[in-house]
């Protein structure tokens, strides 16, 4: 593992007290990866962007940020790493423009050209001189995209980005995320919204009661459930007698008019020739996954809970 | 432009964009005037404190003696309303987390509010000494006044006495300035932190006219809120002013340094 590697969390612990927001998280981002952390509110995913951006200490393990400790190199550890947990904040009797260039002035000096082109970016231009008091949440969560890309980032937190937004302004964040993902910009996404980790990321990490249930590539997590398909057919009775004695195809069940069944791709081709050679039409054969929000359910127990332990414990 | 300066103007742009900025620093230049109409419309004055009994001997004495009347609540309580304010307010609006995810360090927030907040205790301050002086001379005239010790002072001379008297006055309210931005950012309450270090500012001067605190009273804080009179003696007593200057020191270092440190290691959950 190089210095290069954007996000590097081992045994990272976080205690309150007797409560533990987090466990134990082990978790690597690399390079040019749309990471999604997921887990149910209160599994410790907003307490371990904290720590990564250095807001709060772990009580043990460690976090690098391409190489460096937050806690050790303070703020040189953020050299091209912007983001956001909890939501972006601004000073709201400052105008949005204004904001950015307060923040510009937190970094190395910012151009002013280099502004107006994120607020242009974020489509925020027309509103940039009024107060961010009057902001819509959805203003302020991609006014705070804006501020973490006048960093120049190589790598971007984002929590819960497109939490509150409505259906057109998640599609504009995605759409964003995605643009930023394709310009090469390492992306790690905590999110809840299990349909927009699946369209966006590659990786994912699934944090459950602080701890990492699950770590890889989304698409293997995908390909550890079993393949269902559904059949329709004419003459479901001489389908099924078939599907019984097909090599390959298990868990035959009649279900409602249909049939379900389990099988690998082969085994479905060499099916749906033999009741062709039967000559029992098929009206509908469908491939079923398992989707992530299934996945994730099944990996978490179904948690839901609301009670946040990371925001009571702060 | 160092890290530090860079902060220190943006604070400076925050203050100048809330109301509360205002709210004290209009307190400060009312009072003066106030002050002034009310002796214009009788006929008595403030003969028992230092200089109230020549206060109609010129405009330059407005100031001094509003400084007296001022040191038990009034300045401090407009001091803390910034610096008590200064850190708190960052907790609460959650914008804590977001300039600290920025390139500057930790150090470099703090030393950039905590001089934003001494300048606005001296910019109250020295407002109150301009608008006194202003009004002062407007009703009485800018003539020369009797010293403390009953010589005469002309009347430039008696203007740099006075901005120096405002300078020695800065310090100690500077003390109570570190103790608010202290309690804001332990406490990350605004309204605590304000109502916290007026409190303490009281309780340093109740300790002060208690029987029996007499050998510890030249070292209590409030005392040097009299220091500047060592200016307006002849020849000049400088033992308060010297004691001023290293005493208010202490009572600023000590909750500075306490309040550094505590920001330095915070975390900054939700805030």
């Amino acid at each position: 593992m190089s210095d290069a590697t954007p996000v590097v969390a081992r045994g990272l612990v976080k205690r309150y007290g007797e409560i533990v927001a987090v466990a134990g998280v082990d978790l690597t981002v690399e390079p040019g990866d749309v990471f999604g952390y997921l887990g149910p509110n209160g599994a410790g995913k907003t307490t371990s962007l904290r720590m990564m951006l250095g807001l709060i200490r772990p009580s043990a393990g460690s976090v690098t940020l391409f190489g460096r400790d937050p806690m050790a190199d303070g703020a040189k550890a953020l050299d091209g790493v912007a983001g956001f947990v909890e939501g972006p904040r601004f000073y709201p009797y400052l105008s949005g423009r204004r904001n950015l260039r307060l923040l510009a002035d937190y970094d190395e000096p910012v151009s002013r050209s280099r502004i107006e082109e994120v607020l242009e970016l974020v489509e925020l231009r027309d509103r940039a001189k009024d107060g961010v008091g009057g902001y819509s949440h959805g203003m302020r969560q991609r006014l705070g995209i804006a501020a973490a890309l006048l960093r120049d980032p190589k790598l971007l937190l984002l929590d819960e980005p497109a939490t509150g937004l409505d259906p057109a302004g998640m599609r504009d964040m995605r759409d964003l995320i995605r643009r930023l993902a394709a310009e090469g910009l390492t992306i790690m996404l905590s999110s809840h919204l299990l349909y927009e980790v699946e369209e966006l990321c590659n990786r994912v990490a699934i944090i459950r009661q602080g701890s990492i249930i699950y770590e890889g590539q989304l698409g293997e997590l995908l390909a550890t459930a079993a393949t269902g398909h559904r059949l329709r057919v004419r003459d479901v009775e001489r389908a099924r007698t078939i599907c019984l004695n097909q090599r390959g195809i298990e868990n035959v069940v009649l279900d409602g008019g249909e049939l379900r069944f389990t099988a690998d791709e082969d085994a479905v081709a060499a099916l749906s020739l033999a009741l062709g050679q039967a000559r029992v039409p098929i009206t509908q054969l469908v491939t079923e996954s398992a989707s992530l929000e299934e996945l994730f359910l099944g990996m978490t127990g179904g948690e839901s809970s609301d009670a946040d332990r990371s925001a009571v414990a702060s | 432009m160092t890290g530090v300066a860079r902060i220190y103007r943006w604070e400076i742009v925050k203050l100048l964009a809330q109301k509360r900025t205002y709210l004290g620093l209009g307190a400060a230049m009312i009072v003066p005037v106030i002050f002034v109409v009310v002796l214009q419309i009788q006929s008595g004055g403030p003969n028992d404190v230092p200089l109230g009994r020549y206060i109609r001997n010129s405009g330059i004495v407005t100031p001094l003696v509003v400084l007296l009347f001022m040191s038990i609540w009034g300045f401090p309580l407009i001091t803390a309303l910034v610096a008590g304010d200064i850190v708190a307010s960052e907790s609460q609006n959650g914008t804590l987390k977001t300039i600290l995810t920025r390139s500057r360090e930790r150090g470099q927030v703090f030393a950039g509010k905590v001089l934003a907040a001494f300048t606005y205790t001296a910019a109250v301050v020295v407002a109150m000494g301009l608008v006194g002086v202003l009004a002062g001379s407007i009703a009485w005239g800018f003539h020369s006044f009797t010293s403390l010790s009953g010589t005469p002072v002309s009347a430039g001379r008696g203007l740099g006495l006075m901005f120096a008297s405002l300078a020695v006055y800065v310090l100690p309210l500077s003390g109570i300035a570190a103790f608010a931005v202290l309690l804001s950012t332990v406490t990350r309450n605004s309204a605590a932190s304000v109502v916290g270090a007026l409190m303490f500012a009281l309780f340093m001067q109740l300790v002060g006219v208690l029987p029996g605190t007499e050998s510890i009273r030249p070292y209590l804080l409030g005392t040097q809120f009299d220091a500047w009179h060592g200016f307006l003696r002849t020849p000049a007593d400088w033992a308060p002013i010297v004691r001023a200057v290293w005493l208010s020191a202490l009572y600023i270092a000590v909750p500075l340094f306490t309040a550094y440190l505590v920001f330095l290691r915070r975390d900054v959950a939700g805030e």
